[in-house]
């Protein structure tokens, strides 16, 4: 499968793209795609426990799983307002 | 048509919020009470002279966090309507990056609602504050974004009913 991936503040800073796109297997789930992309960018791990998501722009929870063509979305923490 | 919810570039205005929240027909005019808030840019943090600030957005789920917060609002205290907007970009120091406004019958729940929603503005929004100081810049970062952390909800609901 292949998803699109989105990153933003600190975490685009570390990875240098707001968008990358990532090959996942069958069963993944978005705890898979992030643990890859740690593995890619070793900063990034930091986040691990920080770290929530959205799935084609709506919340999601780590343990969901992906579909082809998902676009997964990366927070760290917020800080609006 | 100015909607209650957005985020934008464009700079705040209060009175178009209170405009849009505030029913002052003579026979519809059923509120007695509009509260608002405004966030603005200040010129220190953390011991830093800030300089200003850059606000970025995930924006269609920035919509969505307000969709949200408007529905628990509105479920908490069933005659309030609020608006919510929130600027993004550059915003210098004195300028506003947010603003609320919640009209109700009674001044009681349209306080309680103004606050609750800036506090949830601030626990689930995907918004993000860069800091431009002087001798460099800083992400600013705050609370993991979860809609569905009931401690952070009640903790909002805390704040927002004292």
């Amino acid at each position: 499968m292949r998803v699109t991936v989105r990153l933003f503040a600190r975490l685009r800073d570390i990875t240098g793209a707001a968008e990358l796109l990532r090959e996942v297997g069958p069963d993944a789930t978005i705890r898979t795609v992030w643990t890859q992309l740690v593995n890619e960018f070793p900063d990034l791990g930091r986040y691990e426990r920080s770290i929530s998501s959205a799935v084609n722009a709506d919340y999601a929870r780590m343990d969901d799983q992906v579909r082809d063509g998902d676009e997964i979305a990366f927070l760290p923490p917020v800080s609006g307002g | 048509m100015v909607p209650l919810l957005s985020i934008g570039v464009a700079p705040l205005s209060l009175e178009t919020l209170v405009t849009l929240v505030a029913d002052r027909g003579h026979d519809t005019g059923s509120d007695g009470a509009v509260a608002t808030f405004l966030g603005l840019v200040r010129n220190h943090n953390a011991g830093r002279r800030v300089q200003y600030l850059e606000y970025e957005a995930f924006e269609p789920l920035a919509l969505r966090a307000f969709e949200l917060i408007s529905e628990e609002v509105t479920r908490h205290w069933p005659g309030v309507r609020l608006a919510l907007h929130h600027r993004i970009g550059r915003i210098d120091i004195g300028d506003a990056s947010v603003a609320i406004a919640a009209s109700s019958p009674h001044r009681a729940e349209a306080f309680s609602a103004c606050r609750y929603a800036i506090e949830r503005v601030k626990q689930i929004a995907p918004i993000w504050k860069r800091e431009f100081f002087e001798g460099g810049d800083v992400w600013i970062e705050g609370a993991t974004a979860d809609p569905d952390d009931a401690r952070a909800r009640a903790e909002a609901e805390r704040v927002a009913c004292v």
